[in-house]
């Protein structure tokens, strides 16, 4: 695992939320959940200071960051885009408009573009069927999409 | 103190908040303003009204009109017709498509007709963050009712006696659940409220938590109580902020309010809840996960027994229900359990919320009696297929659950018969396909989440699903043979009988009940390489009819991957040479259909 290359201020902030739960191993999704909304996602050097923190082996921070899909080790983009893969928007040609993106972006599911504007992701149903297919770009959510608004709603952000 | 005369209840759940229902609601508070109406007119942002397909929606009181597809332009003329002048606007209400009529009562629209409402029943009534409006309309009269004139056995047996089913999925006896808890004696018992809703398509609880939080803080209270447990914990999605903040507001209320803490209504029980944030992951909804992932750890299930009424959290006896399960208890404690097993079939009691969607016209959440049949779903409440097309499948229960089709649409749905079927109940997400959906894809797909979504600690959902994944995949492409089918159903009632859970006990279900229904569909995948559909992509090819196209490149020049070329052959009547397409370049991306405006490429 990498060294420790963090600024002594976000390690800091990182103390401060593992202390705020009491430093107790049994919070350690909920620690997460606080560093991830602090830094945007969680890299290696993060999750050892949680594990030191915390007290316990650092494959078990990571065992659980890889676990769950609401974290990830790789930043997100300035605009992350996430298109919806439910059921619902599936059977209304999300593929179609995720193809789309993908040849806009030029970019696979889970990168992020090389200027760190965009980063593509699919979840699993926004809850807004009714609106099939669906795609969010940050907490913007743009409903019945066809892959030809794809470059129309790209370019509201660049 | 304001005295409302009338009330604007606009829309506040997530698909109608997705079309900026927000702004509506403010520029309702700024026009009313305007008309120095604030005083009499109340606006509140309320939980889903469930005809998602037509929001934002937008409900005026006392007259019951139903405003559809509301913008937050058309605001300024509801004021000042509809509030001011008492006339309704017509263009906004919801128009048969039968008969072409306005109608502007919810009532009277075929979408709720044939609804119960049980579970839903303040959704789109209440202001959801406010705990008043609540108690209005009977909240925390069921669990004083239960503190001061039942004993805890006699809470039991009323829940035994309605026959209430967890609504999560597997349908286990509610009351027999509580019961089980009951008896294990301990110093601290948990009651654990299932909000990780992960089944793709399906927003029922969701919805019932925005829409009505107090109904589950209520409910995990009486169940607490119930079975002797002082702490209630609700497991919930963190991708669901909405939800997570009403659900806080509404705990934060209950406790200023006395109806959480220590001695509620003085009756000397003590009952806190708190939340715990689940992570994205789906087979967290599975009990002893959802308990391994409270208590911090990697959501792995474990053997039962120890069923959580012996063990669960911290080792502590547990009570896990789904949120759908806990919004029938206080209904149930007030009408009796006897009113409420009057409604149902003889094995499942009581109404079941489903979430439509798919190919369907009108997409939204619902909640019917149990017994009714696909037909009157799909076709009256759902008002049929979209574009008039055929009906081909409807998907219930999320990746554990199957596609039904024609055949079964007069089957009246309960647990059992669903089960039956080859299917299942599953949460209540429902999906309508129409022919454009391949079945052979649509297994992939789930297949694909399941995949994914494996914890990978038992050996037959982690290699054995990757395995199916892969003959799948050889399906869709064109691959494969007969003997795959063989392989892929040998291996799929391998996975059924050995798996540790039920996330992967289930995993095998959309395949089976797709090769069951659909046969025809796998054989033509696999013997003439063709989907009928038009969904694999390597199964079809885009064609250019050369005596169509007029050769105005149109297509050429919007092709993503320049595969379109001239060729040297003009047809006769046309000044141009015709267009042609490079199969191996091609990506099947259909950019070339959408751009030629005289019909002449089509899919083969």
């Amino acid at each position: 695992m990498a060294t420790i290359k963090l600024s002594e201020d976000k390690i800091q902030i990182i103390k401060d939320i593992c202390a705020s739960f009491g430093n107790r191993s049994g919070e350690v999704i909920n620690v997460l959940h606080g560093v991830q909304g602090q830094f945007g996602y969680l890299p290696a050097e993060v999750q050892q200071v949680v594990a030191h923190e915390l007290h316990m082996p650092v494959s078990k921070v990571y065992g659980i960051v890889s676990f769950y899909s609401f974290f990830t080790m790789v930043p997100k983009g300035e605009h992350p885009i996430n298109v919806c893969l439910g059921t619902a928007c599936y059977v209304r040609g999300a593929e179609k408009v995720l193809d789309a993106l993908k040849r806009e972006l030029k970019i696979e599911i889970g990168e992020c573009t090389p200027d760190g504007k965009f980063s593509l992701n699919c979840l699993r149903c926004v809850g807004a069927c009714g609106l099939a297919p669906v795609a969010m770009v940050g907490e913007k959510v743009y409903g019945r999409l066809t892959p030809d608004q794809v470059p129309a709603m790209l370019a509201e952000y660049r | 103190m304001s005295k409302y005369n009338t009330h604007v209840l606009i829309c506040g759940g997530t698909g109608c908040k997705s079309s900026n229902s927000g702004q509506i609601y403010e520029n309702f508070k700024t026009i009313l303003g305007e008309h120095n109406l604030t005083d009499e007119v109340q606006v509140i942002k309320t939980g889903c009204f469930g005809f998602c397909e037509k929001g934002p929606i937008v409900k005026i009181m006392p007259d019951n009109t139903f405003y559809t597809n509301v913008t937050p332009e058309d605001v300024r003329n509801i004021v000042e017709e509809h509030i001011v002048k008492g006339r309704k606007v017509s263009s906004l209400l919801y128009v048969n498509p039968e008969n072409n009529e306005h109608v502007s009562d919810s009532r009277h629209m075929e979408f709720y007709k044939k609804q119960v409402r049980i579970a839903l029943r303040n959704c789109g009534f209440v202001d959801p963050e406010n705990i008043e409006e609540s108690i209005a309309r009977g909240g925390y009269e069921a669990l004083g009712k239960c503190l001061t004139e039942m004993t805890p056995e006699q809470v039991i047996a009323e829940i035994k006696a309605s026959g209430l089913r967890g609504r999560g999925g597997a349908g286990f006896p509610t009351g027999l659940k509580w019961e089980l808890c009951a008896k294990n004696k301990a110093d601290q018992k948990y009651v654990i409220c299932n909000a990780d809703e992960g089944d793709p398509g399906a927003f029922m609880d969701r919805s019932i938590l925005e829409g009505d939080p107090n109904s589950i803080v209520e409910a995990m209270a009486i169940c607490g109580y119930a079975i002797g447990a002082t702490k209630g914990l609700v497991y919930i999605r963190a991708e669901y902020p909405l939800a997570i903040d009403r659900l806080k507001i509404a705990i934060e209320q209950a406790r200023e309010y006395g109806l959480l803490g220590e001695n509620i209504m003085g009756s000397g029980f003590d009952f806190d809840i708190e939340l715990r944030y689940g992570a994205g992951a789906f087979v967290c909804g599975e009990e002893t996960a959802l308990i391994h992932s409270m208590e911090g750890q990697r959501g792995e299930p474990t053997l039962k027994p120890p069923f959580p009424a012996v063990s669960g959290y911290l080792g502590k006896p547990s009570n896990v229900n789904n949120v759908e399960t806990f919004a029938n208890v206080p209904v149930i404690i007030i009408k009796g359990a006897e009113w409420f097993s009057s409604i149902g079939t003889e094995k499942s009691k009581g109404t079941k919320v489903f979430a439509l969607a798919g190919q369907i016209n009108n997409v939204g959440l619902i909640e019917v009696p149990m017994g009714i049949t696909l037909r009157e779903i799909i076709y009256e409440i759902g008002g049929g297929i979209k574009g008039g097309r055929e009906f081909k499948a409807v998907q219930t229960g999320g990746p554990s659950g199957g596609c039904l089709t024609k055949k079964h649409l007069d089957t009246p749905i309960d647990y059992d018969s669903l089960v039956a079927a080859g299917s299942m109940m599953g949460s209540g997400g429902m999906v309508v396909m129409d022919e454009t959906s391949c079945m052979p894809a649509i297994a992939k797909f789930y297949l694909e989440f399941t995949c994914e979504e494996s914890c990978g600690k038992c050996t037959p959902c982690r290699v054995g699903n990757k395995r199916m994944l892969e003959i799948l995949d050889k399906i869709t492409r064109g691959e494969s043979t007969m003997d795959d089918l063989q392989a892929l159903r040998n291996l799929a009632g391998v996975i059924k009988d050995s798996a540790l859970c039920g996330l992967g006990q289930t995993s095998p279900n959309p395949i089976l009940s797709t090769m069951d229904n659909f046969w025809d569909e796998y054989v033509e995948h696999v013997v003439d390489k063709k989907c009928r559909a038009g969904v694999c992509k390597k199964l079809m090819s885009y064609v250019i009819d050369r005596e169509k196209c007029i050769g105005c490149g149109k297509c050429a020049k919007g092709c993503p991957a320049e595969a379109i070329a001239k060729t040297d052959y003009t047809a006769p009547g046309h000044k141009l040479p015709s267009m042609e397409i490079h199969g191996e370049t091609c990506i099947k991306c259909g950019a070339c259909i959408n751009n030629c405006k005289f019909g002449a490429i089509s899919v083969q």
